[in-house]
């Protein structure tokens, strides 16, 4: 039956943390907190990612089995000197039977996660920024021409990376004389 | 992205491994090798008869489909997502159609807003050049229009151009600036060097190509008239390995075989047939509708290549993307469902599921069901909003249309008998009227 709300508790490798990565698995909201020194010699637990979606829509499988990714400045405080890391796991839909979140790996800085192909400050996922309002004034200048900048460096890279190798030939050595189909 | 649910990657491997064996048996009870190369003599002749391969008579009785849509429909009804609850009662987890997995559709509203071009106050294409109204109300600026779009070049204006309707002159043009098609030598080249494929090697396939068009097209009174280009674009399209490509970014896989008595070794391993796509009853029906646009034989099949890589790939292959057919067949039931519960209440209980009928008609993208005005009117929009999901609205916007007499029948033959005939049905009053007339 679904709902409740798992919680999953690990030690990070090192203190400090980049960027965690995941497959969620019919996960509709998470929320991270993590443990960190406080006042000297006590340790207090602080939310740095409060109920951020997996699923928009929690009854259908829009985001069920993807994979996520995010990066510390996605979060809303300090991940340096952690000592532990808690992830709650909310589901309100009843139809799913299980939920949880896979593959979770988390990555101290300096470490690469598994997108090697591009370069970081590529693959930086910007926070949700609020739609600029555009009564009062223009957008600035700067912004935007940076936006576009980095789009078209995205387009250049992935134009760049075609892979000219066709993926399979017709036949081999001038003879296409098969057997039956295989099934694995 | 291939696909990211588990459960339904599974469930396209194994659908594809039956019409592996369905292959391989055919192969085996008949004695036809899956390819072999033609004898000198043999390739001459084909040549020589290349423009009209329509008059050969091979025998193909032994042969059959691979598998027609109502296995695949058998095939989509029993889809389940593992970790969902099936109950075995009704409850409002399960869906009162076939279609049991639960996966996001868009509701009217939101079809309002993606398909805010059709609305009641814009002009269309299918609507608005009917003969009762004046052509300086819509249609001459209309064209005009296109006429600037075309002398431009511009592909993105064009896509936003056609979801209007494209003027019939207009349209082959236009529906090339979208698919990005110039037909430059080289590509003329590249066709050639498919057609010499063709008249070097024999594969099986092409028999179940013969057979699906002898089946299918040449039997219909629009299009058999084109049964000779039919052959020249799909034999071709059956050798084409860049197609392979759309594998990329389609659940599907494409079959393999290893050279004769290399199993199993990698480097002797080759994709059968060459394009990966195994053409099951009324495919040549994708390629019809486009001999009306296009009689230069390398042009029409590239037309008829970036269709089927775009589109046409995911009406036959289980995956969760919106346009597939599994979301499609989704939508129409829910959108039958929500808009005229009574009328779906009354199929289901005299035994006539909706998408029973109806799924035929989103396999082929309506070809073959619909007059060939009306089914370029519909693909016009296809091109238009880069979406299958029309298809499932006209479904739906059909049944509503008949809806009336639907209500009378007490079978799911006497159903199938009201929609039997789509040919004098006007497509885009009905989508207007279904997404922006209808009480809702």
């Amino acid at each position: 039956m679904g709902g409740g709300m798992p919680v999953l508790g690990l030690r990070p490798p090192v203190p400090q943390v980049h960027e965690i990565v995941f497959r969620n698995f019919y996960t509709a909201f998470l929320s991270v907190r993590v443990q960190r020194p406080g006042p000297p010699g006590s340790r207090r637990w602080v939310t740095c990612l409060r109920d951020y979606c997996l699923m928009p829509c929690p009854h259908t499988e829009e985001g069920s089995q993807d994979y996520f990714s995010l990066r510390r400045h996605q979060m809303l405080c300090d991940v340096d000197q952690v000592t532990a890391v808690r992830f709650i796991l909310r589901q309100p839909s009843p139809v799913w039977l299980h939920f949880t979140i896979e593959e979770l790996q988390i990555f101290p800085p300096g470490q690469k996660s598994p997108q090697k192909d591009f370069p970081s400050w590529l693959s930086q996922l910007t926070p949700p920024e609020q739609p600029a309002s555009l009564h009062r004034e223009l957008p600035d200048p700067e912004k935007v021409s940076t936006e576009v900048q980095q789009m078209w460096v995205l387009t250049e890279v992935i134009r760049a990376r075609q892979a000219a190798a066709r993926i399979g030939r017709f036949d081999v050595d001038g003879c296409y004389d098969i057997n039956l189909l295989s099934y694995t | 992205m291939k696909e990211p649910l588990a459960y339904m990657r599974k469930a396209q491997g194994s659908w594809e491994k039956r019409i592996l064996k369905s292959l391989n048996s055919m192969c085996t009870e008949l004695s036809i090798p899956l390819a072999q190369k033609r004898p000198v003599s043999e390739q001459k002749e084909l040549l020589n008869k290349w423009n009209e391969m329509g008059t050969d008579e091979p025998d193909l009785s032994l042969f059959r489909p691979v598998y027609a849509p109502k296995d695949f429909l058998e095939v989509l009804m029993n889809l389940r997502n593992p970790n969902y609850e099936n109950g075995e009662h009704p409850s409002f987890r399960n869906h009162l159609g076939l279609i049991q997995v639960p996966l996001k559709v868009k509701d009217i509203p939101e079809l309002k807003e993606d398909f805010s071009e059709l609305g009641l106050n814009i002009g269309q294409l299918g609507i608005d050049d009917s003969a009762q109204v004046p052509p300086e109300f819509f249609e001459n600026e209309h064209v005009r229009v296109g006429q600037k779009v075309l002398a431009e070049q511009d592909s993105a204006a064009a896509q936003q151009y056609v979801r209007q309707g494209c003027p019939t002159a207009l349209r082959a043009d236009l529906w090339a600036l979208i698919l990005n098609i110039s037909n430059q030598p080289e590509d003329i080249l590249y066709y050639e060097q498919l057609k010499s494929n063709v008249i070097q090697h024999d594969l099986l396939v092409d028999s179940l190509i013969y057979k699906d068009v002898k089946l299918t097209a040449s039997n219909d009174d629009y299009y058999f008239v084109f049964e000779d280009y039919l052959y020249q674009v799909l034999l071709c399209f059956s050798r084409d390995t860049a197609v392979l490509e759309h594998f990329t970014y389609s659940s599907a896989t494409p079959p393999r075989s290893y050279i004769r008595g290399k199993l199993g070794m990698e480097e002797y391993a080759v994709f059968y047939p060459p394009n990966g796509v195994i053409p099951f009853h009324g495919f040549s029906m994708y390629v019809a509708p486009l001999c009306f646009l296009y009689h230069e034989p390398s042009k029409l099949y590239q037309i008829f290549r970036e269709m089927y890589v775009r589109f046409f790939f995911r009406l036959h292959s289980i995956s969760s993307h919106p346009s597939g057919i599994v979301s499609l067949c989704l939508l129409f039931e829910t959108l039958l469902q929500t808009h005229l519960p009574q009328l779906f209440y009354h199929l289901r209980e005299i035994g006539a599921q909706p998408l029973r009928i109806s799924f035929k008609w989103m396999v082929r993208a309506f070809s073959g069901y619909l007059a060939t005005d009306q089914l370029l009117l519909l693909w016009d929009r296809i091109l238009g909003y880069n979406s299958l999901e029309v298809l499932a609205v006209l479904a739906a916007a059909v049944f509503a249309f008949r809806a009336v007499n639907l209500m009378e029948v007490t079978s799911l033959a006497a159903a199938e008998a009201v929609l039997a005939d789509l040919s004098t049905l006007k497509v885009m009053p009905l989508l207007q009227i279904f997404l922006f007339a209808t009480v809702t």
